[in-house]
């Protein structure tokens, strides 16, 4: 913390903006704790989604604000939807209940030990104030410029690698996706909290498997969704062959 | 001039320590899984606040690559709870039992 732009004063703007976001944070992070419908945690974890990225603006991140908001609230909020639309809304569970006895007191005080930790942490400098090798956040150019100089050069091969590692994330959402295929036990019983499947309970007879092992053949080369909507069109074919 | 960083560190602080209560109360796995995300973006979140006080592009340079892992980590984990849940009816986290002894 040894720059001197850390220790000056706050202007009024920039705190005000501060406030705002972060009391929009802290707001949405406990609607994703306390809310009960799932739905309406993914809502609330957009807000929180939000804040996050204005505290980024503020602190002349702009491109990691634009991509927070175009990766977080448009990807992975939209496949959370998506899977909790496949799912079904599950209302069963009581978020007051305990599972285990005082199973929530515990998780508070391990919370509070968690945050006095951090906050202890803090409070000693832990930073040496030596520079690294990506470059200073205020020298010439924009913000992109600086991020992309810096990933495209220095950070070059950690760039390839997540490229490794998207395709084999992608890989591995359409295998996990898929069906059975035909010739393995399948032994999966048609849940009924789906509310798109159609298919009424004890429907794994073995046309009923061969059908569906056929469909989900068929559908094998799509995304991680499409496969799984139509591993729920294939049991609506199930049911009517049967 | 911006705000000081403690209270950037605060806030993220706060937000993780959300996140973590949450992830242990929660029972539905798909609040679970928000949960770790908001502890993801607390961790974002300090990288941000430290490559400003520090005037140091690498932090923002780390964010980049945990937005990229955390992509990917949604998409393997989604589609293993779309996995479980297609042979089980429960979607908590107790009805996953089949290591219990």
């Amino acid at each position: 913390m040894s720059a001197p732009a850390v220790l000056a004063a706050a202007t009024i703007p920039d705190a005000v903006t501060f406030a705002l976001a972060a009391v929009i944070c802290v707001v949405g992070a406990l609607g994703v704790v306390l809310m009960r419908n799932p739905v309406h945690s993914a809502l609330a974890l957009v807000m929180t989604l939000f804040g996050v990225a204005v505290l980024f603006v503020e602190q002349d991140a702009q491109f990691l604000a634009a991509v927070q908001v175009i990766v977080y609230t448009g990807a992975i909020v939209v496949l959370f939807l998506f899977v909790i639309m496949l799912l079904g809304v599950d209302r069963r569970e009581r978020v007051l209940a305990d599972t285990f006895r005082g199973q929530r007191v515990v998780a508070l005080v391990l919370g509070l030990m968690v945050l006095a930790e951090v906050v202890l942490l803090a409070r000693t400098r832990w930073t040496t104030g030596a520079h690294s090798v990506a470059g200073p956040l205020d020298g010439p150019g924009s913000n992109v410029a600086k991020l992309g100089r810096s990933i495209f050069t220095t950070y070059l091969i950690p760039f390839e690698v997540t490229s490794a590692l998207l395709v084999v994330a992608v890989v591995g959402a359409v295998v996990l996706a898929r069906r059975p295929g035909l010739g393995e036990p399948s032994g999966e019983a048609p849940d009924e909290a789906d509310g798109a499947s159609p298919v009424g309970p004890g429907a794994s007879g073995p046309g009923a498997e061969a059908a569906d092992a056929e469909a989900a053949d068929a559908a094998g080369a799509g995304t991680a969704e499409s496969t799984a909507g139509a591993g729920a069109a294939a049991g609506a074919g199930a049911a009517v062959t049967r | 001039m911006s705000v000081h960083a403690s209270w950037y560190l605060t806030l993220a602080a706060l937000l993780f320590t959300i996140g973590a209560v949450g992830l242990l109360v929660r029972r539905n796995v798909l609040v679970m899984f928000m949960c770790i995300e908001l502890m993801l973006n607390a961790a974002n979140l300090t990288f941000v606040t430290f490559a400003r006080a520090l005037n140091d592009i690498g932090g923002q340079v780390a964010v980049f690559f945990v937005l990229v892992v955390a992509a990917a980590e949604v998409v393997v984990g989604l589609g293993i709870i779309v996995a479980i849940f297609r042979r089980k009816v429960g979607a908590t986290a107790d009805d996953a039992h089949l290591l219990k002894g």
